[in-house]
């Protein structure tokens, strides 16, 4: 122990955790701010963590091409966590746009809600940067705790209330379950590093029928397959992101979401590569599980909210497919695809965003009848992240799943690739009766409420840039996506 | 250098949008027009920069890639324009005659219903045929080639209340549909067996670069080249494929003007010449599109014949040009036959301009008189050349340009064209000859259509003959443009006979000359020879005039004669040779009774069956699983637990 501590002290390269950092000293700042200015008044602060996103953003790309390894190897600032980083804030930044109106409209403008946002963000980079397990399971509940709070955030809703509690026992149960595989995996290879459970496994080939070994691998894996919502550890999404404030379901689909793909890609491809064979029909039985579960629950939803929840569940399930080829196209693919959703998604949410009323009883499939002629603009971009969502071509939707199943076909697994393909066939039912619902159906409101609010309104242009590039153009951010793969 | 060739079909795109998201509420038809039109001048004065770039510039193919579009193993897709001298006259073309007229139209749509959305189709249509030809690959080739195919429709449906109009515009997508298979069967074939060889490539260059890996006159690249040349027919409205053309008149006449007659039907001749290298390795093909093309030429001219509605006439005459393009294309004379794009552009946008002003005038008059008579029908016009004095001097231009008579711009393209298809390797005389006869038709229906409409007694109803004006400055200046380059057009390609030095091959050699050189294709023979073909052409043309003044100034009572005498001729070719009705009856029919069969028997009873039945399922499937979700945190936590010890369990005992 001695000698770890005088070994990591010797090590420590504050370059690598300079993100995490620079953003947890701006979290805190804002919340001293936030103490002395007036309930109610909440917008600079807003604008203050967007400044100290776009910060952090800048001090994370110093880590591009040039990777930084700090604190005796336990975290790395390259390419790979640059990457990933840049989604979750990109992420954060469009929550923010689409919050500060919402929290006035919802009358709950209180000012943690933006600090908070910003550690849970530093949490996700530090998960992303961790190559010890330690350092990745910090990195985890820093972000949990402060997603547990904003998905209650609103006390005075059971709803709210009813989220964030269902979210906080079974993330704490499902953090068992991780900590448990460490500290078996420890229990066998003495060590907790990625690297070095890698390397124990190329020494000890017979450690695949080493029971302690595998059962703490797959336990670890369990605690990332619940963050990341893979069926049968998905059941607490549709509960959580139907109650959360919309902002924070659509930020907990899209930047959590990728660092755990991230932690969890980090440790797969590089700690448990020596079992990799036994590993990918695990997870081919997970993808085709969580696609199918998660398009045919959607199918009989009424609540909006809920269909994206299980939208999303079907979309880990796509991106679980890139984890099954586990080659350099599949890999680069999840992390393009990771980005892709963030777009469509978050898009999507805001949206959902304007045209709710207070309390959001609204967000249903007859709320919004009609959708399409009262409020055109809204409506054509609303089609435009369904389109994507489906994953129709010019979209960005589309050319993510074509590199997902391109992978998937790379490494031979064809009916991988065509079961994903048919759920992509299922999933068109329920995105297109949205449409329908705007479209052929006569409005059974005016949408009068509707005010589009500038800060929205440029979430959700950014959000149709990105599909719209992503979807055209895909060349340059895949090619920095392989960039960033290992 | 060139790298703001994304600026062309850019500034379309962006009118397109525009208009077509804030037309319907800007109302105000100057800022509409002006916007839409404002742009294509833009992109035209940008292409004009890049073409005399060209030309001053010693090094002839750029590549500029914009962005990368995807790479996946070997092959790499960009999205990149290509600008060669081929595609430098392409632009000139289309942004030239487009920016004509789009400001033509201006004027000639005033007061139709969906204004903005006409200006937003034509500027959508810009930007395909723009990504169409300046493409540097296959598949951005193929958006602008999908892209015009969808405006073409969207076009000849713009009275989509007709059902005349609409039937037309169905006609001519599902033709093109045809064609546009043969096109995709190509570009797979080739993509996969260039591939085989190691060439994973769908880049332009690259692909005449590499093309000599196949083998030359071989089975492959005739059967790609076959169904490239499919695809072209249907684009370009070649026989078989031609019959949706005449149809398409049912859009306005700038539709006309700009998509079926200089831009989109040349899309085929194009791609031809930007894939030559291929053709010029399969004889069979490039003897095929010669035989087609000739019989093309001359069977749309006996039609021309016979019709009475003027844009009608001038339908069939397009679809025999563009024979005569595919002719040239065929033995060998890619220039030639770009050559005759360009000229057949200036002079037959200039006739149907000239006459939608006709129609314009003759529909004003109506109107006043309250008259519900046919503006089209040419035994309804008559002495108009003295209402609409500039009309018809633009269009007597034209037309003579059109006939191939000396001096105008159609004499030095249609003569080369001969001069090919008689002297070239891959020519022959029975080519030359359809060729020849068909120049004299032409002459002859292009002149029975000068003078039904602008000369002799105005046959328009009394009430409202006193009231055709001429057409407002928007739609005479793009005529005058048009006339006076139907005009001078020819004298960038004199020949060498005529003293010239043929300007135009020389800047087209850097496409055409390598594979001209090295299959052996060029036109040969003496002087005297060419002289004579010369003066044997002019002769026909002339002789054509000659019956056309005959009967239709002379003696007006030898038309009726004529038909009297050969009443089942005259009926044969009034009906089309009946071609459509042959269609009707030996593929759409039956294909419609399978249809049918394959609709009440199959798709009612059994698809829709399964798929109703999967539909079903799912649903209950879905309803079913829903109830796995009942709210309840232990049962979550149950179902977490369950998980993990069959995944576990699975592994370790496994």
């Amino acid at each position: 122990m001695e000698n770890l501590v005088q070994e990591a002290i010797q090590n420590v390269n504050l370059q690598a955790i300079m993100p995490s950092l620079v953003l947890s000293a701006f979290g805190m700042v804002l919340l001293m701010i936030t103490v002395f200015s007036k309930r109610g008044k909440t917008t600079h602060v807003a604008w203050l963590s967007i400044a100290a996103l776009v910060v952090t953003g800048f001090v994370s790309l110093a880590g591009w091409n040039n990777p930084q390894a700090g604190f005796a190897g336990s975290v790395i600032l390259d390419n790979f966590a640059t990457f990933f980083s840049l989604i979750c804030i990109a992420a954060a930044i469009l929550t923010i746009l689409m919050s500060d109106d919402y929290l006035k409209r919802e009358e709950f403008p209180v000012g943690e809600y933006y600090p908070l946002i910003l550690f849970t963000t530093a949490g996700a980079m530090w998960m992303a940067s961790g190559t010890d397990l330690m350092t990745i399971f910090l990195g985890l509940e820093v972000l949990s705790v402060s997603l547990y709070v904003l998905a209650g955030y609103f006390r005075d809703q059971t709803r709210s209330n009813e989220a964030g509690l269902k979210y906080f026992f079974l993330g704490a149960f499902s953090t068992g379950f991780l900590l448990y595989g460490v500290a078996l995996l420890y229990g066998v290879t003495g060590t907790t590093k990625v690297q070095g459970i890698a390397d124990y496994v190329l020494a000890h080939p017979d450690s695949v029928t080493n029971t302690m070994f595998v059962a703490g691998g797959l336990l670890m894996l369990v605690g990332f397959l619940f963050k990341v919502a893979a069926a049968p550890f998905h059941m607490w999404t549709p509960d959580v992101y139907q109650g959360a404030p919309t902002p924070i379901t659509a930020f907990m689909s899209a930047g959590p979401k990728a660092a755990a793909f991230a932690a969890f890609i980090r440790v797969t491809i590089i700690g448990l590569d020596g079992i990799q064979s036994e590993l990918t029909s695990l997870f081919w039985i997970l993808a085709v599980l969580t696609m199918t579960v998660g398009n045919f629950i959607a199918l009989s939803q009424k609540d909006l909210k809920r269909m994206l929840a299980y939208s999303s569940i079907s979309h880990a399930g796509y991106a679980l497919v890139g984890m099954v080829a586990w080659n350099e196209v599949g890999l680069s693919a999840i992390m393009y695809y990771m980005l892709v959703y963030t777009f469509m998604n978050m898009g999507a949410f805001a949206v959902l965003v304007l045209i709710g009323k207070k309390g959001e009883d609204n967000l249903t499939l007859d709320g919004v009848a009609g959708l399409g002629y009262k409020k055109p603009i809204l409506g054509v971009a609303l089609c435009v992240f369904l389109f994507s969502l489906m994953g129709l071509p010019p979209t960005a939707g589309f050319t993510g799943k074509f590199y997902i199943f391109a992978g998937a076909i790379k490494s031979g697994y064809i009916w991988l690739a065509v079961l994903g393909m048919l759920n992509s066939a299922v999933s068109l039912f329920y995105y297109l009766r949205v449409m329908v619902q705007m479209y052929f159906k006569d409005p059974e409101e005016d949408f009068a409420w509707v005010s589009i609010n500038v800060p929205t309104a440029i979430s959700i242009a950014i959000s149709i840039v990105g599909v719209l590039y992503l979807g055209i153009v895909p060349g340059t951010l895949m090619n920095l996506a392989k960039m960033a793969g290992f | 250098m060139y790298s703001n060739l994304w600026l062309i079909p850019f500034f379309p795109l962006v009118g397109s949008i525009f208009n077509g998201l804030f037309g319907k509420k800007i109302k105000n038809e100057a800022v509409i027009g002006a916007i839409a039109t404002g742009l294509m001048f833009c992109s035209f004065l940008v292409a004009a920069q890049n073409f005399f770039r060209l030309l001053g510039d010693t090094e002839k193919i750029h590549e500029v890639v914009i962005a990368s579009w995807m790479s996946i193993g070997q092959l790499q897709v960009n999205w990149e324009f290509l600008l060669d001298p081929l595609s430098a006259v392409m632009i000139m073309v289309v942004t030239g005659v487009g920016t004509l007229i789009h400001l033509y139209s201006i004027g000639y749509m005033h007061g139709e219903e969906g204004y903005y959305r006409f200006f937003c189709y034509m500027n959508l249509f810009a930007f395909s045929m723009l990504m169409l030809v300046l493409g540097g690959n296959a598949l951005v080739m193929f958006i602008g080639w999908e892209g015009v195919g969808l405006c073409s429709y969207l076009l000849i449906g713009y009275y989509y209340e007709k059902k005349s109009a609409s039937d037309a515009a169905k006609k001519a997508f599902v033709v093109n549909r045809i064609g546009d298979f043969g096109f995709l069967c190509g570009l797979l074939t080739l993509f996969w067996t260039l591939g085989s060889k190691g060439v994973w490539t769908l880049n332009f260059v690259q692909i005449a670069e590499h093309g000599h890996v196949l083998e030359a006159g071989g089975l492959v690249v005739t059967v790609v080249t076959l169904c490239f040349f499919l695809g072209a027919t249907g684009k370009s409205a070649q026989i078989p494929l031609y019959t949706w053309l005449p149809d398409a008149m049912e859009g306005p006449t700038p539709v006309s003007a700009l998509i079926h007659a200089a831009t989109m039907v040349t899309a085929g001749v194009y791609m031809i010449g930007r894939m030559n290298g291929l053709f010029a390795m399969a004889p069979a093909t490039m003897m095929t599109i010669a035989i087609i093309g000739a019989c093309t030429a001359f069977f749309a001219a006996t039609i021309g014949f016979a019709q009475n509605d003027i844009k009608r006439v001038l339908a069939y005459s397009t679809v025999s040009q563009l024979g005569y393009m595919f002719l040239a294309m065929g033995v060998g004379a890619f220039s030639a036959g770009i050559f005759h794009l360009m000229t057949h552009a200036f002079f037959k946008a200039c006739l149907f301009l000239g006459s939608g002003s006709v129609i314009h005038g003759l529909h004003h008059a109506y109107h006043h008189a309250h008259l519900h008579d046919d503006p089209q029908d040419m035994r309804n016009m008559g002495g108009i050349r003295k209402k609409q004095p500039i009309t018809f001097i633009t269009f007597f231009v034209s037309t003579l340009a059109i006939c191939g008579v000396p001096l105008f711009s159609g004499f030095f393209s249609k003569d080369e064209i001969l001069w090919w298809s008689f002297g070239s390797t891959r020519g022959h005389w029975v080519l030359w000859l359809m060729g020849a006869v068909a120049a004299g038709m032409t002459a002859f229906y292009m002149f029975r259509l000068v003078f039904m409409t602008f000369f002799g007694e105005q046959k328009t109803d009394p009430r409202a003959k006193d009231h055709i004006p001429e057409s407002p400055l928007t739609i005479t200046i793009p005529l005058m443009v048009l006339g006076f380059l139907a005009v001078v057009g020819g004298y960038v390609g004199v020949p060498k006979i005529l003293g010239g030095i043929n300007r135009f091959e020389h800047f087209l050699a850097p496409v055409f000359e390598h594979n001209q050189h090295h299959y052996e294709i060029h036109a040969h023979g003496a002087a005297s020879t060419e002289y004579l073909m010369m003066a044997i052409s002019v002769g026909i043309a002339t002789f054509g005039i000659f019956m056309a003044w005959t009967m239709y100034v002379k003696n007006p009572e030898l038309p009726a004669k004529f038909t009297a005498r050969f009443a089942g001729l005259y009926k044969a070719v009034f009906n089309k040779w009946y071609i459509d009705e042959l269609y009707d009856f030996v593929f759409v029919n039956p294909c419609k009774k399978i249809g049918t069969f394959l609709w009440r028997g199959i798709d009612v009873r059994i698809v829709d069956g399964v798929v109703n039945g999967l539909a079903w399922v799912v649903k209950g499937l879905g309803a079913g699983l829903r109830y796995t979700q009942s709210g309840y945190l232990y049962n979550y936590a149950m179902a977490m637990v369950v998980g993990v010890v069959v995944i576990v369990g699975f592994y370790i005992f496994n």
